[in-house]
């Protein structure tokens, strides 16, 4: 099935994958956000989910016939504007290295940059929230410099703990709780990115930012 | 109250999944048999969705400390009631200090994983975020975020004597709806997004191969073992939202089945998705039996969905008759 250039593509009878064209990058990312939003008033639609440059769409039960919701998505994609930016920043106080940030010498091995070199580049940019997803309250990050895009490691980790600050690729993200990983952790943060009790639950959204400030190079 | 006796790990409060916080970050979690949880609490006059125990290690024993309507669904365990044999998928009554075992599955015609203890009125413990289902990796839902251990206490919603109708049964799914290929249990998959990305051996295997269920199977997902599925060229894609069923095909080309725990994004590429209607046949599947893959289409996976919905729908009309039999 395509879109123009989009495609979509069955989760089973469970859900739909839109997936736009192109490079990931921020204008789409807010037009997949948008697309989101007006999917989700569809009454068929349970749940419209935003990924990486994708928007999966979770059915309340499999309808009858596809074509009508694959023509709305098509009919959509092509006049959705970019949603604004909320302009919300959430800045994150960092310890970088140490027992916190136990790869640390890794992505200096893999990018040949010095540790406080690496720090700097990475607490440079203002990340935009792409995405959430993996585990309660995880987000996926866009903006990071490729300087210090790093592999994933090719044994992940068992568990890291919560705030955890990482790179994986050509990524970085926060760990929202302790859990198992195959990215390389550099540092810690603390922040609760995710309360049960709180409403909505996740602190950040598609569209808020984050900076990490440095609070501690561990050398 | 109900009090857990034995020490087997595992075992943890479901109900039919919490859903609409993918976009959080929060997996559906929920019964891995759906069908066994429903028919359980219908057959006591609960709501569908009501929370149970999913027990998946065994034996597993509970104690009543007062009298309550019960019902075992899921895997045949030869439950018994103090030394009384309790029938699968029946409706029971409880006195007060009687203590209920469930006891490893054994091989037969059908031989599940998941056994479900539901009781009247469900357990109640707090809905959080809409669900009472345990949710393992935020630590929230269930009982206290976490599966049970030996002495914790639970609560039935609606304990007390004959207030429900007890002794009577069900017909369970796995003979009201047999699906079989060659002496395996089959499952329904939809080819997805990366399905043509695979080579013509990768597409025969899929289809004709035996699949075995490895022991690094669990609610989280279900790992097998069988030919390596390769893809034509190396395949990268970027996070996108995935459901249980999703089968992925990491770099070693031996597919990861993702069950009810699994997380709500992953990169890996999808050869195909189990349908929802059949993923209580793999929710049953045990560790070490083998499994096969059948095609099949978008109109053949709704009519599976309806034909669970009506088998749900009999199960009520069955236990509205015995309610007003009862009275």
């Amino acid at each position: 099935m395509t879109l123009g250039e989009a495609s979509t593509s069955l989760l089973g009878s469970t859900a739909l994958l839109f997936e736009a064209p192109g490079e990931t990058d921020l204008p789409t990312q807010q037009r997949i956000w948008v697309l989101a939003a007006e999917a989700e008033t569809w009454p068929e639609v349970r749940e419209a989910v935003p990924g990486i440059n994708n928007l999966m769409i979770a059915f309340r039960r499999p309808p009858a016939k596809l074509d009508d919701i694959l023509e709305r998505l098509r009919s959509c994609w092509a006049t959705v504007a970019p949603m604004p930016l909320h302009g919300r920043v959430i800045e994150l106080p960092v310890t970088y290295g140490g027992p916190d940030g136990p790869h640390l010498p890794d992505v200096v091995a893999h990018t040949r940059l010095s540790i406080d070199d690496i720090v700097a580049i990475h607490s440079e940019p203002l990340y935009p929230v792409y995405a959430l997803g993996s585990h309660p309250g995880y987000c996926y990050l866009g903006g990071m410099d490729p300087r210090i895009a790093t592999p994933r490691r090719k044994v992940p980790v068992l568990s890291i703990p919560g705030g955890s600050v990482s790179i994986g690729g050509s990524q970085t993200g926060v760990s929202a709780s302790a859990g198992p990983s195959g990215w390389n952790t550099i540092g810690r943060t603390s922040a609760c990115f995710f309360d049960p009790v709180r409403d909505p639950p996740a602190l950040l959204r598609p569209g808020d930012a984050i900076r990490f400030r440095v609070s501690e190079v561990i050398r | 109250m109900i009090e857990i006796l034995s020490e087997t790990p595992l075992a943890t409060v479901q109900d039919l999944g919490r859903f609409g916080l993918l976009n959080q970050g929060v997996g559906t979690s929920g019964a891995m048999d759906p069908l066994a949880l429903a028919a359980g609490n219908l057959l006591l006059g609960n709501e569908a969705d009501a929370a149970a125990i999913e027990v998946q290690v065994f034996p597993f024993a509970v104690r009543f400390h007062e009298p309550c309507a019960f019902a075992v669904t899921g895997a045949d365990c030869a439950a018994r009631l103090q030394d009384q044999p309790v029938l699968p998928w029946w409706a029971g009554q409880a006195a007060a200090g009687d203590s209920l075992t469930l006891r490893r599955p054994e091989g037969g015609t059908w031989r599940g994983s998941r056994a479900y203890v539901c009781v009247a009125g469900g357990f109640a413990v707090p809905p959080v975020l809409g669900s009472r289902s345990t949710q393992l990796r935020g630590a929230f839902g269930g009982h206290e975020g976490r599966a049970l251990r030996q002495g914790d206490r639970l609560a039935a919603g609606a304990p007390g004597t004959g207030n429900r109708p007890t002794g009577f049964g069900l017909v369970p799914p796995a003979f009201a709806m047999p699906l079989q290929r060659e002496g395996c249990t089959a499952v329904r998959v939809l080819p997805a997004a990366e399905y043509e990305r695979f080579t013509k051996a990768a597409h025969e295997a899929l289809w004709s191969a035996e699949w075995k269920i490895t022991p690094h199977s669990d609610r989280y997902g279900y790992r097998l073992a069988g030919p390596s599925l390769r893809p034509t060229a190396p395949i990268e894609l970027r996070s996108h939202g995935i459901v249980p069923g999703v089968i992925q095909i990491p770099h070693g080309g031996q597919p990861i089945v993702q069950m009810r725990d699994a997380q709500p994004s992953g990169g890996y590429p999808k050869i195909g998705t189990v349908i929802e209607a059949d993923l209580w046949r793999l929710g049953q599947a045990p560790i070490g039996s083998r499994i096969r893959f059948v095609a099949c289409t978008w109109d053949e996976a709704v009519a599976a969905f309806e034909e669970t919905e009506r088998w749900a729908a009999r199960v009520r009309r069955l236990a509205a008759l015995h309610a007003e039999r009862g009275t």
